[in-house]
């Protein structure tokens, strides 16, 4: 089937942005689960370091692809990046509001951050991959 | 495509000949756009008031709607849809995801960002552990069904509505993304038992 031969032919992309996401959701609760008491950072900094890793290898395997519907993944990226940011900053506000820590809040923004931009790039790739494509000249 | 079998959602059914027909729909409702905004703007404001009835208030219709809503998908609209026949699965379709796209975000932040305000402002975020506990399955229980929802329900939706957009959709990959739908609907319906037993625990220290 031409849809099953495309999808051999893209990196794991949704794969990766899934285990960004179980990554900062880990993180995320683990902090949560200590505020307002004292949080150990040493686990949120490998997940929030891994996620980061995950996040850039995966954008970088997506660079690599040409024939692609970029237009419809702009399209899907653009419109959810404007939904999941504002949720993402929704969330970032409430936390500041609840006193907790400069150096755990940072913790939490950043994974907030990774989430923001995660969860539009799971969502432009997954419609996108079904998509006529173009070439890569029309990136 | 004529009298060959197909499987749209989880039941194989029978094409017509010729394609169904797709009525024109909208992938984002652009008219409830500043209903969103409104919701929002309400909860900053309750945020910002911080005040026990409106914290509750966008805590309690926020978590119950989200609850009974993936309930009655998980064990009730999810089976009836994998028993439609394609032209009433894709009539049902256009007309529910649309609105599932903007209804279950707008729901789930107003349950946790209220939540949040909610449990600094009873206390109840700084009891100890043992007791503690629920409220980290609370977020344990929420951020598995994130994953879910997010990760593998909400991109099925997407990829289902773009597909039924084009002029020749693909029988076979919606019928593999609706069962997606179907089975992780299901999943998030369970969880969200556990989410009732947390959340009446917690409201009854």
């Amino acid at each position: 089937m031409v849809t099953e031969q495309r999808e051999r032919d893209l990196p794991p992309v949704s794969e990766l942005a899934i285990a960004t996401m179980i990554l900062v959701v880990i993180g995320g609760t683990f902090i949560a689960g200590h505020v307002p008491k004292h949080v150990p950072l040493l686990l949120p900094s490998i997940l929030l370091a891994a996620a980061c890793v995950l996040l850039i290898a995966n954008l970088f395997l997506l660079s690599r692809v040409t024939a692609f519907s970029w237009s419809t993944f702009r399209l899907v990226f653009s419109r959810s990046l404007a939904g999941y940011g504002v949720i993402a900053g929704l969330l970032t506000y409430v936390f500041i509001r609840g006193d907790i820590p400069n150096d755990v809040m940072a913790f939490l923004a950043a994974m907030l951050l990774i989430f923001a931009l995660d969860i539009p790039l799971l969502f432009a790739f997954s419609v996108a991959r079904y998509q006529p494509a173009e070439s890569g000249a029309q990136r | 495509m004529v009298g060959e079998t197909q499987t749209l959602g989880s039941a194989p059914v029978a094409s017509a000949a010729g394609a169904p027909a797709i009525p024109d729909f909208e992938i984002v409702p652009m008219k409830a756009l500043p209903i969103v905004g409104i919701v929002v703007a309400a909860l900053v404001v309750a945020i910002e008031y911080n005040r026990l009835w409106p914290l509750e208030f966008f805590h309690i219709v926020g978590g119950g709607m989200w609850t009974a809503i993936d309930l009655f998908v998980g064990f009730i609209i999810g089976p009836i849809l994998g028993r439609l026949s394609i032209q009433a699965r894709i009539e049902f379709l256009i007309r529910f995801m649309p609105k599932m796209v903007l209804l279950m975000p707008t729901l789930v932040t107003m349950t946790l960002v209220a939540g949040w305000q909610l449990a600094n402002y009873t206390g109840d975020i700084a009891v100890a552990y043992p007791d503690h506990w629920w409220l980290t399955a609370s977020y344990a229980v929420v951020g598995v069904m994130s994953v879910i929802a997010i990760g593998i329900l909400e991109p099925a939706n997407l990829a289902v509505l773009f597909e039924l957009k084009k002029p020749r959709p693909d029988a076979e990959l919606i019928g593999k993304l609706m069962r997606r739908f179907v089975y992780t609907a299901g999943i998030t319906g369970a969880m969200q038992v556990a989410t009732l037993v947390i959340m009446t625990r917690i409201a009854t220290w």
